[in-house]
This record gives C-alpha cells, sequence and structure tokens, in this order.
C-alpha cells in the first residue's frame, strides 16, 4: 500500500462556544442528563490524590479565558483504561477528564489521582505525568502536551520524552511544581501558549 | 491485518498553521517553537473508552432535545450523518462525536454571543452520539445560519457545526467545522482559509444526500470525518508495500 486511501479531516478551531457542545452545563445549558469529563478516576482508584491546577496565558501574557482542556492518564499502578492500556484498572476509573478556563480568572484545575509510571516504547519507563490537550479560539489544532511532577525528579530525569528536550528551560516548562494546601497535593501547572517561558508542545 | 502498531504521522500540510495573522486571535494564541514530534508511546495509542452509559436517546436529535414538549426547534430540519472513518478507510466504531451550533438565525446560546439575531427558546445547539459498528453516525438538526463575528471589518461565518471526534487513541483526538456544499460564504472566511490545502477543506464541506432525505420532512447531508490511520505491527520497520 503505497499510500493511505483517505486523509484525515482538517482540523478547525473550536471557537468561543466550544462550552455549548462540551460542556453544556457551563453555560446553563441543560440538555443532556449526564456530564462527561468531571470524574477523573471513580471512587475506588487507588492512589495520591491530587490536584492540578493552573492558567493558560497567551502571547501578552492575558489569561485564555475560554479554553477547555483534555486530560488522558493512567491509574496510580501506570495502567489506561483502555485495551491496550498496559493491565487492569479500577472499576469507575476512566482516566479522561475536561475542565475549562474560568470565564473570570481564567484558571483550570482538575481533583484526580497522581498517576504511576508507564511502559515506554522500549524496554525502559516513561515518568508518571498526564496527558493534556488543549483547545479554544485561536488555537487552529489542539496542542498536545504533558505534566510531569517536581517530586518525581529520578524518574523525570530517565524519562524518554522528557530527554528528547535539548533545553533545560523548555523541559522545566512540563514539570508542575507542588505545594502542600491542607495537606492534599496540590500542583501548579501553567501554560504558557506563545513567548517568554512557552510551553512544549508535541505532534504526537 | 490487525493494526497494532504507531499511528501515521499527522500530516501537518492538510491543517491549518497554528499563526494564521488573517485569523487574528490566532496571532497571540499560536506557539513559536516547533512541536516536538514524539514516537508512539502508551500514552498516545490509547484514549478514551466511551459506551452507551455516556449518552442518552435522543442526545443525537437537535430539533427535541432542548424543545418544550410537544415544540420542535425551528428552521431547516435536516440530517447530518455519515461515517468516522480512519486513514485506510477503516470504521471506527463506537467513538463519541459531539456537536454544537448557533441556531437558525445564526444565534449561540452562550453567554458570551451578543448578536441580535433571536434565540430559539426550543433550540440548545448541543447533540452527541456513538458510532455504531460501522462507524456510522447520525444527527437531526436544523441548518444553522451565518453569523458575524469580530475579525475583519465584515466577516462572516459560512453555516457551520462544530464537530468533536475522539476515536480510539488520544493521538487522533481531533475537532472540526462542518460546512454546507455550495455555500459562497466558505471561501470568504478566515478562519476556513486557515486551511491551506483546497482539497482539505473540500473534506469538510457536507454534501446534499438526496438518498437520505425523508420526503415531506427533512433534507440530508453527509459528512465523513477521518482520523489518522494506524500502522500494523508487522510491517514497523520496512517500507509500506515491501
Ligand atoms: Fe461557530
Amino acid at each position: 500500500m503505497a499510500a493511505n486511501k483517505l486523509r484525515e479531516s482538517a482540523s478547525q478551531t473550536a471557537g468561543p462556544f466550544l462550552h455549548i457542545g462540551l460542556t453544556p452545563k457551563a453555560v446553563g445549558i441543560a440538555t443532556f442528563m449526564t456530564a462527561r469529563g468531571h470524574d477523573i478516576t471513580g471512587s475506588l482508584a487507588k492512589g495520591t490524590r491530587i490536584r492540578v491546577e493552573g492558567a493558560v496565558i497567551d502571547g501578552t501574557g492575558s489569561p485564555v479565558k475560554d479554553a477547555l482542556l483534555e486530560i488522558w492518564q493512567a491509574n496510580a499502578e501506570g495502567n489506561y483504561a483502555h485495551p491496550e492500556g498496559g493491565g487492569p484498572v479500577e472499576e469507575g476509573f476512566r482516566g479522561w477528564g475536561r475542565a475549562i478556563t474560568d470565564f473570570e480568572t481564567g484558571e483550570w484545575g482538575f481533583d484526580t489521582v497522581k498517576p504511576g509510571p508507564t511502559r515506554g516504547r522500549d524496554q525502559g519507563l516513561q515518568a508518571p505525568h498526564l496527558n493534556l490537550w488543549i483547545v479554544a479560539r485561536g488555537i487552529n489544532i489542539g496542542l498536545n502536551t504533558r505534566v510531569y511532577f517536581d517530586d518525581e525528579p529520578e524518574a523525570n530525569a530517565i524519562d524518554p520524552v522528557l530527554s528528547q528536550i535539548g533545553s533545560p528551560g523548555r523541559r522545566q516548562t512540563l514539570i508542575a511544581q507542588k505545594s502542600d494546601q491542607d495537606g492534599a497535593p496540590l500542583y501548579r501547572f501553567d501554560i504558557r501558549l506563545q513567548g517568554k517561558g512557552e510551553t512544549v508542545f508535541f505532534d504526537i | 491485518m490487525s493494526k497494532s502498531g504507531d499511528y501515521y504521522m499527522r500530516d501537518r500540510s492538510l491543517h491549518p498553521p497554528a499563526h494564521t495573522p488573517a485569523y487574528k486571535t490566532s496571532v497571540s494564541r499560536s506557539p513559536r517553537y516547533d512541536l516536538i514530534s514524539l514516537e508512539s508511546s502508551v500514552s498516545e495509542i490509547t484514549g478514551p473508552v466511551f459506551g452507551h452509559n455516556d449518552i442518552e436517546p435522543g442526545d443525537n436529535d437537535l430539533i427535541y432535545n432542548h424543545a418544550a414538549a410537544d415544540e420542535s426547534a425551528i428552521g431547516q430540519r435536516i440530517i447530518l450523518h455519515g461515517h468516522v472513518l480512519d486513514e485506510d478507510a477503516r470504521p471506527v466504531p463506537n467513538t463519541l462525536v459531539e456537536i454544537w451550533q448557533a441556531n437558525a438565525s445564526g444565534r449561540y446560546r452562550h453567554k458570551k454571543d451578543s448578536y441580535l439575531a433571536a434565540l430559539d427558546p426550543n433550540f440548545g445547539g448541543c447533540g452527541r452520539t456513538l458510532t455504531g459498528a460501522d462507524g456510522s453516525y447520525s444527527f437531526r438538526t436544523v441548518k444553522p445560519g451565518a453569523y458575524p463575528w469580530p475579525n475583519g471589518p465584515n466577516d462572516w461565518r459560512p453555516a457551520h457545526i462544530h464537530v468533536s471526534v475522539f476515536g480510539a487513541a488520544w493521538a487522533q483526538r481531533l475537532i472540526t467545522q462542518c460546512y454546507f456544499e455550495g455555500d459562497p460564504m466558505i471561501a470568504r472566511c478566515p478562519i476556513v482559509q486557515t486551511i491551506p490545502d483546497a482539497g482539505a477543506i473540500n473534506g469538510l464541506t457536507a454534501k446534499l444526500d438526496m438518498c437520505a432525505t425523508i420526503p415531506f420532512d427533512t433534507l440530508a447531508y453527509r459528512f465523513d470525518v477521518v482520523l489518522r490511520g494506524r500502522r500494523a505491527t508487522l510491517f514497523e520497520n520496512r517500507p509500506e508495500g515491501s
């Protein structure tokens, strides 16, 4: 087979009104009985409960208040909830979540469990990470990045993806910073779309 | 032949670049560094799995899913249907398709939409469904109106429906827009024209489908979505076709 039979459909921006289709309750639309993407882990997930939050910041330094983020992650044992995910996950663990940036502040956040290391392409392991996908008005094709954790220095040091990024400063844009808030770990991960401190984005 | 290798590299020449100055919002929201290419790992070849618990009957019927009893949305009744396929024309089954759109007058049910066109109390503007085993999906809705938007001094969006598709893997995640065959606004739209490839624009244009029309009731448009295809592991280290 010399060429693909079909070509991938072109991406288009999700636009300013993405909430209608993807998070309708956030704009007061009660069409659907069930919302999607709030509960990433289910109630039976093992591991450390964490919160990850941040802002999406544009090239002028302003927060983006109409973005949508999705995460895709493994459970605490490093398994994804998928037939090729590496192993079983807890009942109710989906590993997928969806959040919007706040209309006033531009802040987003996910409550989840810290993922375990996942298998790499070859023999090694990938450091614990969240896969993140960002769409918004003005973003023509969804941006893929990864959230790593600053309290995993050994795993991060040998992570095959982080190791691919030559500049330590750029690598640092993928490391969420931990602080403790009422004992529950909170990780800060600001996403800079452009300019100083621009987040590393991937062609996955 | 089973497919269990990497996803084909995304052909970026079919997609809009990040920085497209004629679409002004992209100027400050586009990364300046090149994307870093990743080889597929378990993180990219897996993705969320959806099932019938995630949707309700009627979620794909926008004419009625927000309407009062015995009422319905105003506008031209259409069926929007097609298949979700991959680049090798294999169906993508059981995947979540979500759509959203303006009403027939071009107004969104959204607090940030200030266009003076009227809201329709019976139209919410969102729908969702799962593809069948053959990758097929179908929505019933009204044809959305064109609407003006702040960009150039007189820019209007062609009639369009926003479409979100997951596929079987994180690598396949896609959001796009569906346009309608014959609309003269398509060629004038700065957002459509971010796509550098005329064939790719044509691929986002739904075709009138008289075969699926319901006589005296509803017109039909056909819109197929193509997601990235996948290598068979067996051939991973060999040129294709050898
Ligand atoms: Fe729109």
